[in-house]
């Protein structure tokens, strides 16, 4: 199953559309509550960085029975050095963003500890491409 | 959708109801249905909010109640009253009225709820000191709120604080004070009157615990009328000089079943909101992002928290006035060292025995939402409900009997409604000679009822 949804940047008042659209089909698949936690945590934290530095973006979102596939395209600035925006603590927020309580510097190290599997790639001047997989498989204890 | 997971407070009477459909379009939960004329309760995604019963212009909607005379079964009988009710009645109406009323009525002891908040305030706090793992923490105070989060927003259930509201604290002190006292524990009858139905779903089929110390309900609506009429009619009560001297309430107590009751008393960051709508909006919210920093939820279904229960009789925004000012005087006297408002009570002897049950067992998600319990079956049902989707209007006029456009769609691939019944497919088939106005006016008699497409005489 394939969704698509819009992002526009700059506009804090829309965000998280996208992350309630797709945590209602996770409900509806009953997967497991932990999954649906980490993966809402995960695609709100992107959903949230391309408003904050992107100019627009689309979120497409593939579901099958094993997995869900969240990938963000977004055209701005780019992300220099990844390696480093993946350290705790680093931002590029605008101090106005930041006094929003967004950007708080959480935002990829945060996505890697939800998401089962996350990359991240850039080009300056472009865009940024952030893509979330998550596996519903449930965990072993459950079971 | 699998057994029946709740007792509901709320019953819908057949023969009353006209179909009208507003208790559907009100439903926060989009648990109703019509069908042949009639609202039908999906009962897994009721949460019992009671905003139905208010919606309702028939009356076909009741609150199931426990028949009253069932009190003198029990030789020991405790009206257990929140302070809401003394805050029905205009101020010159004292609690010993009240109480007298109700000693009149039958009952052998007349206690207030809040009373219980004097241990669980303290339980509460230590609580959410221990639990810094999970923020922010939410108060299980109001029911319908414990089955809202159980129902929508399932990933949130880790969140309830575990421990018994005040009511049942108050219960069991009441009925362990009396069996200390010599009495035996099958006399004792402990009767709530509540000011809602999600209370009395409550008692009846508990969240987290085997059963409630509550013997019985008794709606607050029933008190009331009793009550008012007898002081209307310059009673004084020929049982008053036997009236237990009532413990005098804290403004904690007092203030506890209104809106910031809890959160007031809560250390840390709190939030406290009322009235369903504005509840799910914020948990909608919660779900998503990482939490903001707040400790402390205190959630309440109704507008004004209990002073907006739909078993009240006085506008809630007096009830809240005269609570608050009922408070105040609390604390006044409590400030004057008047030393019965200093002295926490007799509840507080037996904070111990209190605290070693306080406990409730974890809250078990029931997600309404899930279209199937096996994966590959609710990836074909959401395919399904995406393309039946691209076919609806979106309008969620309700013509259909279901609630919402993804109300029917979600019905439809449940086996429980049929594409046809979209007034807006009807009127394509028709237009494309599909469908005969003969049909479209038979499916139409099957959601609404005969009645309503009766040809009736003006003359």
């Amino acid at each position: 199953m394939h969704f698509e949804y819009q992002i526009e940047g700059g506009n804090f008042t829309r965000a998280g559309f996208a992350s309630s659209e797709i945590k209602k089909k996770l409900k509806q698949l009953n997967v497991d509550l932990g999954i649906v936690k980490r993966t809402v945590v995960a695609t709100y934290e992107a959903e949230v960085n391309v408003v904050a530095h992107a100019y627009s973006g689309t979120i497409y979102v593939d579901f099958d029975e094993e997995k869900v596939v969240i990938k963000l395209v977004d055209e701005g600035p780019g992300i220099p050095d990844i390696e480093k925006a993946m350290t705790e603590g680093f931002s590029t927020a605008s101090s106005t963003v930041r006094e929003m309580g967004f950007g708080a510097g959480m935002g990829l190290p945060n996505m890697k500890k939800n998401a089962d599997d996350l990359q991240v790639s850039s080009e300056v001047g472009k865009g940024t491409t952030v893509q979330i997989t998550m596996f519903f498989q449930k965990p072993d204890n459950d079971k | 959708m699998d057994g029946k997971y709740f007792h509901h407070a709320l019953k819908f009477r057949k023969d009353v109801c006209i179909g009208c459909s507003h208790c559907m379009n009100v439903c926060p939960t989009q648990a109703i249905r019509i069908r042949g004329g009639k609202a039908e309760l999906k009962d897994n995604f009721c949460v019992d909010c009671g905003k139905c019963y208010r919606a309702c212009p028939v009356g076909a909607i009741i609150v199931e109640q426990d028949d009253f005379n069932q009190i003198f079964r029990y030789k020991q009988r405790v009206a257990l009253i929140p302070s809401i009710l003394l805050a029905q009645f205009p101020e010159e109406v004292s609690l010993t009225q009240v109480s007298s009323v109700l000693m009149e009525l039958g009952f052998t002891h007349v206690y207030e709820v809040e009373h219980g908040v004097e241990v669980l305030k303290d339980s509460m706090n230590k609580h959410i000191g221990e639990h810094k793992e999970s923020r922010p923490l939410i108060s299980t105070f109001c029911p319908a709120i414990v089955r809202l989060i159980q129902v929508r927003f399932p990933t949130l259930t880790d969140n309830l604080i575990l421990l018994k509201p005040a009511l049942d604290i108050a219960a069991s002190y009441y009925s362990k004070m009396l069996q200390d006292q010599g009495h035996e524990s099958e006399d004792i009858g402990i009767f709530y009157i509540t000011p809602c139905a999600a209370k009395i779903a409550a008692v009846k089929s508990p969240v987290g615990q085997e059963d409630s110390p509550i013997t019985g309900v008794i709606n607050m609506d029933f008190i009331f009328n009793k009550v008012y009429t007898a002081v209307k009619q310059g009673f004084i009560g020929k049982n008053t000089c036997q009236l237990p001297s009532l413990d005098p309430l804290k403004a904690s107590g007092v203030m506890w079943p209104a809106t910031s009751g809890e959160a007031a008393h809560m250390a840390g960051r709190t939030l406290a909101i009322d009235e369903i709508s504005n509840v799910i909006e914020f948990l909608e919210q919660l779900e998503n992002e990482e939490n903001q920093g707040i400790d402390f939820l205190e959630l309440r279904a109704c507008d004004e928290s209990c002073a907006g229960g739909i078993l009240t009789s006085s506008n809630r925004f007096y009830t809240v006035e005269r609570m608050r000012k009922r408070a105040a005087r609390a604390d006044r006297k409590e400030k004057e060292r008047n030393y019965r408002y200093v002295n926490p009570g007799p509840i507080v002897k037996y904070r111990e025995y209190l605290e070693e049950s306080i406990f409730i067992s974890k809250v078990q998600p029931r997600s309404m939402d899930k279209l199937d319990e096996d994966i590959s079956q609710a990836m074909k049902k959401m395919k399904r409900v995406h393309e039946l989707m691209e076919l609806l209007p979106y309008v969620d006029c309700g013509i259909c009997g279901s609630p919402k456009c993804s109300s029917l769609a979600e019905d439809i691939v449940q086996g429980e409604a049929e594409i046809i019944q979209c007034i807006y497919v009807q009127r394509r088939m028709e237009h494309q000679g599909e469908m005969p106005a003969k049909q479209s006016l038979e499916i139409m008699q099957k959601i609404w009822g005969r009645e309503k497409f009766e040809i009736k005489d003006n003359d």
